[in-house]
């Protein structure tokens, strides 16, 4: 990594994740580089992909079966076989997103849009795009471009990465 | 915390460097603080965002979010950063003399 000085001037943030908890502190701390000031952009890759994807972007969940944190509303933490059951993905998603919008958390379309507004990089990796036979049509109209790992090197110099 | 003269008063300032007293606060203050960073002249758009920023804090006790502040100032994401460059939370909450905003987004 290159040498940084006391202050971040840029950050280059991957996002490999899908699931809504996967997807949410990348943008998190894409915006808020911009917010202070900081060049920030965001790369999606392997299942990330699906924050960027144009059918997928509004429809992304929690992950309840396997996630040894999980807890219940309550605060006790939840048994794994109960995120097996029908239901609970979509009902702990509805939870999250209810959570987030008291905090003034945005959707993720809503959340990428802001960052873009705010002078955000939003790109693609190519080869992910091409193991899920993506397009860049299939992309969400705000990407600004399609990567190679070689080109992503290129556009991080400099800054930080920041894997999520 | 570090104390300054500005306009020939002596104006307290936190470790974040913003005003320690939100009652120290004018219209004449706010044009200095803006010339610290960078901002030469406040247009009304600014103004805009200033006087909205002051209003929430009165009334909330925290600086809005990027988010709140976009959609009920009438100021979009765009012009937020272009009038307020290098991090609009920040700078506008400093000029408009309140403290660092405590939110994440």
């Amino acid at each position: 990594m290159s040498q940084h000085n006391d202050e971040i001037k840029k950050v280059s943030i991957i996002v490999s994740r899908g699931s809504l908890d996967g997807v949410y502190p990348g943008l998190i701390l894409g915006n808020g580089a911009r917010m202070e000031g900081i060049d920030s952009n965001l790369f999606f890759t392997f299942f990330g992909l699906d924050a960027i994807v144009e059918k997928r972007m509004d429809k992304l969940s929690i992950v309840t079966v396997g996630n040894a944190a999980m807890r219940l509303p309550w605060g006790q933490k939840m048994p794994t076989w109960l995120g097996v059951i029908p239901g609970m993905a979509s009902f702990a998603t509805w939870m999250m997103k209810n959570e987030m919008e008291k905090l003034d958390v945005p959707p993720v379309r809503e959340f990428l849009q802001m960052i873009k507004d705010a002078g955000g990089g939003i790109y693609a990796c190519k080869l992910a795009m091409d193991m899920f036979h993506l397009k860049k049509e299939d992309l969400w109209e705000g990407v600004d471009d399609i990567l190679t790992v070689g080109d992503f090197y290129q556009k991080a110099a400099g800054g930080p990465i920041i894997f999520t | 915390m570090s104390v300054k003269e500005i306009l020939g008063r002596m104006i307290e300032f936190d470790d974040d460097g913003h005003l320690k007293n939100f009652a120290d606060w004018n219209e004449e203050l706010a044009k200095e603080l803006a010339k610290e960073e960078g901002i030469n002249e406040l247009t009304d758009r600014h103004w805009l965002v200033i006087n909205f920023m002051r209003k929430e804090f009165q009334e909330k006790g925290d600086a809005p979010s990027i988010r709140k502040l976009t959609k009920e100032s009438g100021v979009d994401t765009k012009e937020l950063y272009q009038l307020f460059p290098k991090g609009p939370a920040k700078k506008a909450a400093r000029i408009a003399g309140l403290p660092k905003p405590k939110g994440c987004i």
